[in-house]
């Protein structure tokens, strides 16, 4: 994995020989890229599945649009919105994820996912099924910010069920 | 002021490895030393229910309790002791004056002023209020700067106008609201005037006689004392002719099923056990900011926002929300390209706690078009090293979105 390595540059007020802690965890390369640059931005016209949510905490919004075929597998998803960097990061990254998958395999991620965030701090999340998705596994190390992380994929889980409802986390 | 840091427990501790660096201050301030022993002291010594006993602790907690009153009164300024009602906080004040006050003197039509940088709780009371009566809300809007537009004022202040809610200091942009000429032009058309206390009541020496406020609310744990207390002030004339906002023991004089009758100011207000620990401690933390003097603490917390406003306008990419020119103890801003929150927590990680959000003031977000900011405040403990240390922390923030 790529890590961000400005940690260790710059004078004056760095973390003097690495701290206890340092954020490496959270904001990797790989949240930052996806935040600046995010994948499948945008409105899917076709969509047959669509959802808003919203994180009222963070302020976080998103809208998914989502296309699924007659087998029910997902041929496309994109989603629109403004938010923090994690929030926008896991939309990128979950619409990445998701394409070519069926509902049933989407579920199955979803718990994954869902694990990962809210586990206790030394669980271990399941690589296996989450793959890049395992970059998010450092905000469970900041309670406030599992929601941002989570909204897409509540989101996305409410458009397959085709629900007229706004998400929330809750 | 140095001296002072060193009575307050919780600072001394490491956050994430790293000093800890207090500057969320205006959702919260920290305890003195004396304020927690204040509490404990009760607890440990006294504790008992007030009004109530004929024993000598119960006469102990009261004479505490009462005496919290008269600390209250004096510091404020206000005429008579029993204008003092203690409350949950500044929220439970509103809603006592809108529920109180607001269903005996509202008729369809009427207007009730708001700003449009109040807290939530200065807003959401008068709505449901408004919903209630037929009343009709208005706002003063607030300018580029963060300060009232007192141009629109007299075209918003009217005969209909029948009362006026404003914050005395914004929490979510900093600035100190004209409240004395505020209450002059509000008196000039009949309207009463509520004002939101809850940030600048340990920023600044407040007299509500000189004032001439009405109604005046505000948060113990927004000036060194508990939380879950808090007083609304109200002139006597107008808590005597309202009726109880909550029904209970304490607040009445007899009971049969088939009448009560109401016990006189303050206790009318007061229904149930109150928060004694807390109305102790408050005055605790009354007596403390006292002795350090408003003055000074206000002239300390000058300099630092002056540091920190300095700082912020060299910092590439920052941007100011609130740059009125009356400010106190609170920089809310933005980062180019980072969102609040993940400044907030990129700055936790080094030990600083700021706030990120909307602040309780969501209509001053849509007034700058900003889904939140991201907010330093100030008390009295704080110092320019802890100034220094968020900007640092900003700018490894910007350098890690670079
Ligand atoms: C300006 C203002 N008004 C009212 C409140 C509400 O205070 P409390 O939550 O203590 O009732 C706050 C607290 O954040 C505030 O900043
Ligand atoms: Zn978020």
């Amino acid at each position: 994995m790529l890590y961000f390595a400005l940690w260790t540059k710059h004078s004056g007020c760095l973390l003097k020989g690495g701290g206890v802690f340092d954020l490496r965890d959270l904001y990797q390369q790989v949240i930052v890229d996806h935040n600046k640059n995010p994948r499948n931005y945008g409105i899917l016209a076709e969509a047959n599945h669509h959802a808003d949510g919203h994180n009222p905490l963070c302020g976080d919004q998103l809208h998914i649009d989502i296309l699924t075929d007659d087998e029910g597998k997902i041929i496309d998803a994109r989603f629109e919105g403004e938010g923090c960097a994690i929030s926008v990061a896991s939309a990128s990254l979950m619409t990445e994820a998701m394409k070519g998958k069926s509902v049933a395999e989407f579920e199955t991620l979803f718990d994954a996912f869902q694990h990962m965030v809210t586990a206790d701090l030394d669980a271990m999340a399941n690589e296996e099924v989450l793959g890049k998705l395992t970059v998010l596994a450092g905000v469970k190390e900041f309670p406030s910010r599992i929601k941002c992380a989570i909204l897409c994929w509540h989101t996305s889980r409410t458009a397959l069920a085709d629900k007229k409802e706004v998400a929330v986390t809750e | 002021m140095r001296a002072y840091r060193d009575e307050f427990p919780v600072l001394h501790q490491q956050v994430r490895g790293k000093p800890l660096v207090y500057l969320d201050n205006a959702a919260t301030t920290q305890k003195p030393q004396c304020v927690i022993d204040a509490v404990s002291r009760y607890y440990r010594h006294d504790n008992a229910n007030v009004h109530r006993g004929v024993h000598a602790l119960s006469e102990r907690a009261t004479a505490q309790y009462e005496a919290a009153r008269t600390t209250i009164q004096q510091f404020f300024n206000a005429a008579h002791r029993h204008e003092i009602i203690f409350v949950r906080g500044a929220t439970e004040g509103i809603n006592l004056v809108a529920n109180s006050w607001g269903m005996s003197n509202l008729r369809p039509g009427d207007e009730i002023l708001l700003t449009g940088m109040e807290h939530h709780s200065n807003i959401v009371p008068w709505q449901m209020l408004c919903e209630r009566t037929g009343a009709v809300l208005k706002v003063l809007p607030i300018d580029d700067d963060g300060a009232l537009c007192m141009d629109a004022l007299p075209q918003l202040i009217t005969e209909r106008t029948k009362l006026l809610g404003v914050v005395h200091l914004s929490n979510a942009l900093g600035t100190i609201n004209p409240i004395a000429s505020l209450i002059e032009k509000a008196h000039a058309v009949g309207a009463k005037v509520l004002v939101d206390g809850a940030q600048s009541a340990a920023h600044m020496a407040i007299d509500l006689q000189a004032l001439d406020v009405d109604f005046f609310v505000t948060s113990a744990h927004k000036m060194y004392g508990p939380t879950g207390v808090g007083i609304l002030y109200g002139k006597a004339s107008l808590l005597d002719a309202m009726p109880p906002y909550q029904g209970g023991g304490d607040m009445i004089l007899t009971v049969s099923f088939e009448a009560s009758t109401y016990n006189s100011l303050p206790y009318k207000f007061e229904a149930g056990t109150p928060n004694i620990a807390g109305v102790i401690g408050f005055a605790a933390a009354v007596n403390f900011l006292q002795k350090i003097g408003l003055v000074g603490i206000a002239a300390h917390e000058a300099m630092l926002l002056d540091h920190a406003t300095k700082q912020a306008e060299r910092f590439e990419g920052l941007r100011l929300i609130g740059t009125a020119a009356e400010k106190a103890s609170v920089l809310s801003f933005v980062m180019k390209g980072v969102h609040p929150h993940d400044l907030g927590t990129i700055v936790d990680a080094q030990g600083v706690a700021i706030r990120a959000g909307h602040h309780c003031a969501m209509p001053v977000m849509q007034r700058f078009g900003l889904p939140a900011t991201a907010r330093a405040s100030f008390a009295l403990y704080n110092n320019e090293a802890d100034i220094d240390a968020l900007f640092c922390a900003l700018d490894k923030a910007q350098r890690m979105f670079a």
